[in-house]
């Protein structure tokens, strides 16, 4: 019992860091319609910038808890910084071109980034782990859980949730709707699309760096952090549909729990299980399990 | 005679809205048939589920007495029936003569005769087939001077005609044209039309087209088949199917005082 | 016998070209066969290319390849290099033909990204075998061709040839393939589908088949790099790998079946100087190269020689 209850835990801790991840990058998708290869290395920019920002803060000795506004600070930073410079900068030149162009584009700019990363900060690790053990531990049907995992999973409860309801309730939400579902109209009816992508990218960035900087406290932020990243985010927003928020979700509630139950019955497996949910998956609903519905062509 | 394409009872919804209802038809080779009607008529409808896009919720369709009902565009080409779409649908990087070639080609694949084996490069004046064949293709549809055009630059009258002519290089027994002069202007409509019935004059082909121009349709067409609201409203001859009250209130509206008024001034 | 093209021309003067510098500069052996190597993989990805498809995934079929030729010396003792060879492109082309029925009914990102995945896929496999070394993969024991042997410290110059000679064999196969129907469809795939379909010819079907044909050429690409690094490990697999054959496809362009081993070369040998001098800026220079490229040489570097002389091609 406590077996499957330390599994639940797990995969839920580890969905809701899925969820994150993958939120920015099917947000950018669904709006843009954008596959950014750059996401994992916006996550590890804000690892790094969260690195730097927690370091320097405890290390002139200032109070402990604010190190966790440090973290947002990093994301905040990251998102209005790169996001901007990298949508009106490149990505705007690009609009209009092939969805397979802009993947390139944006693999070129991952690859860009990663280099950007190591001649910033080098490439000797950082380690800040303080605030991953400061709030201490939580003793839960015999098992011990560091807070910090349970505030993970709040973050992510609370973004999706901010998100959806943003989207659905406010009035910018509708119109972003208005633009997902077709940019030239959009533009016809007089919707600034193009502020539209500014603000969907540097969102989208910004949780891309909140998912680096709420790691960076349990991992060592390296050079390369950003690069498995992709490819997991990916797997998620598949699973859930391409541009889909609940797909995300759902997506990502999947992906954790079958990797979680590999991880405890048959770890050799776990990169494995990942993957083959996914192709399995899409053997059954070739395009995710919310999928968007088909226009016709001719 | 038989026959070459027997649709009956044909019945098609697309959630409140029906396309068909109870469709018959039957068409005999060699004959040259113009549908019309008002956008939403069912005529499109009609002609989609002919070619296989789309599958009727009743009913069934046969061509050379083969049901053809339920066969994917594909198999439906490879039996003989090729279609040209109101929106030209060309390989637009290639060449108008890299075009017929392709499709050419693609003849050569489906017979799985020569599927392995190596054409020539495509460069025009080249002596052996398909390229040769493509340029006499060319020739038939009066494209030869736009042949290292790429066919993504070529103005709309020319397009519609790299369409056809591709449809055509298939060989077909019948050929769907959809909307073939819409979109080009007055003048280049006879041209067009004029040029796809020499090409097709020798070969037997069965030609089917959708239009809205009754000019053209009285012109070119022997047989009129007018739909309305899902169900054929008159079907016969063009003087009688164009001359048809119902007809002239549903479907024609003005443009057949323009054809009587013609027709009074050319008898002058 | 007909007359020999232009291209045909040129990979005739390629080959003796290549076999020439190889004995004039052996120092460079090592690098000019490991680039043939990949370029193989790379001809492969421009088959695809040319049909609208973008593979993140080709390192899949490469490590297979690798892998197989590791694996048959390792453990099998099999040392001749033409079955080692035979049997990196008949297990690319196995598995392509498998993944095949699923990533065929895919197209742009969803392709890209699924490709990736599966080679993601295998190296999540490879890296917790033990057995296989896992992160650490294992060497390679150097082949031999009739019984004499072949790579290796004392022997590059003869793997050199054997390659080159594969090379010349492979991309002469695949100038002629794009003459056949079947190598006309790929523009026209990639240009408009509809069309393809409602003359009578299976998209789906055409792709499966490039898709193996792609495999079997990374396989083959695959089992001559790990018959000359003498060394393979699960990395063969990341998507980094195959990433960087993307970018090599795409700076040579589909014009021609000599422009993938060229742009390959020109990659290998700027890459090692770049590492020396600067190992933590080459990603940086890649990205920036490959932005160039898409901003202003949409068609990679190989229409540049498009300009000089104009020629129809499909």
């Amino acid at each position: 019992m406590r077996e499957v209850v330390a599994l639940l835990v797990d995969g839920i801790i580890y969905s809701s860091w899925l969820f994150i991840i993958a939120l920015g990058l099917t947000l950018i998708y669904g709006v843009m319609k954008i596959l950014n290869m750059a996401h994992g290395s916006l996550y590890a920019l804000g690892a790094y910038v969260a690195a730097t920002l927690v370091g320097y803060w405890l290390g002139h000795g200032y109070a402990p808890l604010a190190s966790y506004g440090m973290l947002a600070l990093a994301a905040v930073i990251v998102g209005l910084v790169a996001g901007p410079l990298l949508e009106r900068g490149l990505l705007r030149f690009m609009y209009g071109r092939d969805e397979v162009v802009l993947l390139l584009v944006t693999y070129a700019l991952f690859l860009i980034l990663e280099d950007v990363a190591k001649l910033i900060w080098g490439v000797e690790p950082y380690y800040i782990s303080e605030p991953y053990g400061m709030l201490g531990n939580l003793d839960f049907a015999g098992l011990t859980y560091p807070v910090y995992n349970l505030v993970l999973i709040a973050v992510s409860v609370i973004a999706g949730v901010a998100l959806a309801s943003v989207l659905r309730y406010t009035h910018h939400g509708k119109l972003l709707s208005a633009v997902i579902h077709d940019r030239e109209i959009s533009l016809a009816m007089g919707i600034n699309v193009a502020r539209f992508y500014l603000v969907t990218f540097t969102i989208g960035t910004m949780l891309a760096a909140i998912g680096g900087a709420l790691t960076a406290p349990t991992v060592s932020v390296v050079p390369g952090m950003g690069v498995q990243v992709i490819v997991l985010a990916f797997a998620v927003v598949v699973v859930g549909g391409l541009g889909s928020l609940p797909g995300a979700a759902l997506g990502a509630l999947i992906v954790g729990l079958v990797r979680s139950a590999a991880v405890h019955y048959k770890p050799e497996v776990e990169l494995f299980s990942i993957y083959a949910v996914m192709a399995l998956v899409l053997i059954f609903r070739p395009k995710g399990l919310f999928a968007a519905a088909e226009v016709r062509k001719i | 005679m038989t026959p070459i394409l027997d649709a009956q009872g044909l019945c098609k919804k697309f959630g409140a809205v029906t396309a068909a209802w109870g469709i018959s038809i039957s068409i005999d080779p060699d004959t040259v048939v113009g549908l019309i009607g008002t956008n939403g008529a069912g005529k499109t409808t009609f002609v989609n589920m002919v070619t296989g896009y789309l599958k009727p919720d009743s009913g069934n369709i046969h061509f050379k007495g083969q049901d053809v009902t339920a066969l994917h565009p594909r198999q439906i080409t490879r039996l003989g029936i090729c279609r040209s779409f109101q929106i030209p649908q060309l390989y637009d990087s290639l060449t108008v003569l890299e075009n017929v070639v392709v499709a050419l080609s693609i003849v050569l694949h489906n017979s799985k005769r020569a599927w392995w084996r190596r054409g020539p490069r495509i460069v025009p004046g080249h002596q052996a087939p398909p390229v040769a064949a493509a340029e006499i293709m060319l020739d038939r549809f009066g494209l030869r001077p736009y042949r290292t055009s790429r066919a993504g630059v070529l103005p709309e009258g020319v397009r519609k005609l790299l369409d056809i002519a591709m449809a055509l290089a298939v060989k077909p027994e019948m050929l769907i044209l959809d909307e073939p002069t819409s979109g080009v202007s007055t003048d280049e409509k006879f041209g067009i039309m004029d040029t796809v019935m020499n090409a097709v004059r020798s070969h037997g082909v069965t030609v089917l087209f959708v239009e809205h121009d009754m000019e053209i349709v009285s012109r070119y067409a022997k047989r009129v088949i007018a739909f309305y609201e899902g169900k054929v409203l008159a079907d016969g001859a063009p003087s009688h199917v164009l001359g048809d009250p119902d007809v002239r209130k549903y479907v024609v509206g003005g443009q057949v005082a323009a054809l009587d008024a013609s027709k009074e001034s050319a008898r002058a | 016998m007909k007359r020999p093209d232009a291209t045909q021309l040129a990979l005739i003067a390629a080959l003796i070209a290549f076999l020439v510098l190889g004995l004039l500069l052996p120092k460079w052996l090592f690098l000019l066969t490991l680039s043939l190597g990949k370029g193989l993989v790379v001809l492969g990805l421009m088959l695809l290319l040319r049909t609208g498809l973008v593979s993140f995934g080709q390192g899949l079929f490469y490590c297979l390849g690798a892998y197989a030729v590791g694996s048959l010396g390792q453990f099998f003792v099999i040392k001749d290099a033409l079955l080692l060879l035979l049997t990196g492109v008949a297990i690319g082309a196995l598995v392509a033909l498998l993944l095949g029925f699923l990533m065929a009914k895919y197209r742009d990102i969803f392709f890209a990204m699924l490709s990736l995945a599966f080679s993601m896929i295998l190296y999540g496999l490879l890296v917790k075998s033990a057995a296989l070394g896992s992160t650490d993969g294992f060497n390679v024991p150097p082949p031999t061709l009739f019984g004499s042997p072949v790579g290796g410290a004392a022997h590059q110059y003869a793997l050199f040839a054997l390659a080159c000679v594969m090379v010349f064999v492979a991309a002469l196969v695949l100038h002629a393939y794009f003459e056949t129907p079947l190598g006309r469809l790929s523009p026209a795939i990639r240009d408009n589908e509809i069309r393809v379909e409602y003359m009578g010819a299976s998209v789906r079907q055409a792709i499966h088949v490039k898709y193996v044909i792609a495999g079997a050429l990374a396989g083959l690409g695959g089992a001559l790099t790990a018959m000359t690094v003498g060394h393979i490990d699960p990395d063969l697999a990341y998507w980094t790998t195959s990433g960087e054959f993307v970018f090599v496809a795409i700076l040579s362009g589909t014009g021609s079946v000599i422009a993938p081993f060229l742009g390959s070369v020109v990659f290998e040998v700027i890459r090692t100087y770049a590492y020396q001098y600067s190992p933590n800026t080459w990603q940086l220079v890649v990205g920036g190269a490959l932005l160039l490229v898409i901003i202003f040489l949409p068609s990679g570097l190989w229409s540049v020689f498009g300009y000089l002389r104009r020629r129809g091609s499909a």
